[in-house]
């Protein structure tokens, strides 16, 4: 194995594990921190994979953005700081046994069709601010503008929301 | 590296996001499953990127429109989740029935004119 090949499998380890921490923890801001290390992990998985201004928007806009938001969330709906019992709902079982039959599906299907393919990645493959910037203003501007009406439509949205006035 | 490295990795990342959909009942939590399932589809789409060197850089520039829509998404959850646990007191999903199909009006919490 390569020195790469180590490194994605530690890091996908890391991934996969905190994940399971999220979905097993009973302290549900143990379970926002654990998500911290996934996504993380995740961002390095994407600079192995030559994907350098993605993996730094994924630092940016998750670790950074979302996850503040989620924690501030937790702050704003009084969340305990101890362990919370009553975390899961009644369907544990069925709902592992889903998600159970969703890997084994996924999984074997990517076995199946992907054995033995492996990843060249080549110096022109890195996807750098530059290269990616100019791909995106080159090839994919409609969708750029289309995102940016989303944002603001979600930003409107969600001030519209928190401004409601609770009737009761 | 082998391409099935990362596409295991993300099928994993996807089945845990579904069990946290499905067996969490705090709405919060909720949308931490819905982020990891986000993530598990962004990971596939460098990998292909990566495999098919694509010269549209197509795999990377969907994966940061999807960062953007679930940065708009998370936005709004959160913002219904306050505003739920404003109106309710609690953000505990099977708790919140009121919108349930049922035959009968409820008789107990549900007492919306």
């Amino acid at each position: 194995m390569t020195v790469v090949e180590v490194l994605f499998c530690l890091l996908g380890l890391m991934a996969v594990g905190s994940a399971a921490l999220v979905a097993l923890s009973s302290h549900v801001v143990h379970c926002a921190l654990w998500l911290v290390v996934t996504l993380g992990a995740v961002a390095g998985m994407y600079l192995l994979l030559a994907a350098e201004f993605v993996a730094w928007v994924q630092v940016l806009i998750y670790v950074g953005a979302v996850v503040v938001l989620l924690l501030f969330t937790l702050m704003l709906t009084r969340a305990p700081i101890g362990a919370l019992p009553d975390l899961d709902g009644p369907g544990r079982l069925v709902s592992a046994g889903v998600a159970a039959v969703t890997a084994a599906v996924l999984v074997t299907s990517f076995a199946v069709s992907f054995r033995g393919a492996r990843l060249s990645i080549h110096a022109e493959d890195v996807g750098t601010a530059s290269a990616l910037g100019t791909r995106l203003f080159d090839s994919w501007v409609l969708p750029f503008e289309v995102v940016s009406l989303l944002l603001l439509a979600a930003l409107v949205g969600a001030i519209a929301l928190s401004r409601h006035r609770v009737s009761r | 590296m082998p391409v099935l490295f990362p596409l295991v990795v993300s099928s994993l990342l996807f089945a845990i996001g579904t069990y946290i959909v499905l067996a969490r009942r705090h709405a919060i939590l909720i949308l931490m499953g819905v982020e990891l399932m986000l993530n598990a589809v962004n990971l596939n789409l460098v990998t292909f990127d990566a495999y098919w060197h694509d010269v549209l850089d197509t795999g990377q520039s969907l994966t940061l429109f999807v960062i953007a829509v679930a940065a708009a998404e998370i936005g709004l959850g959160l913002a219904i989740v306050l505003l739920v646990f404003r109106t309710h007191q609690t953000i505990a999903v099977d708790e919140l029935r009121e919108l349930a199909d049922r035959d009968q009006p409820p008789a107990v919490g549900g007492a919306t004119t």
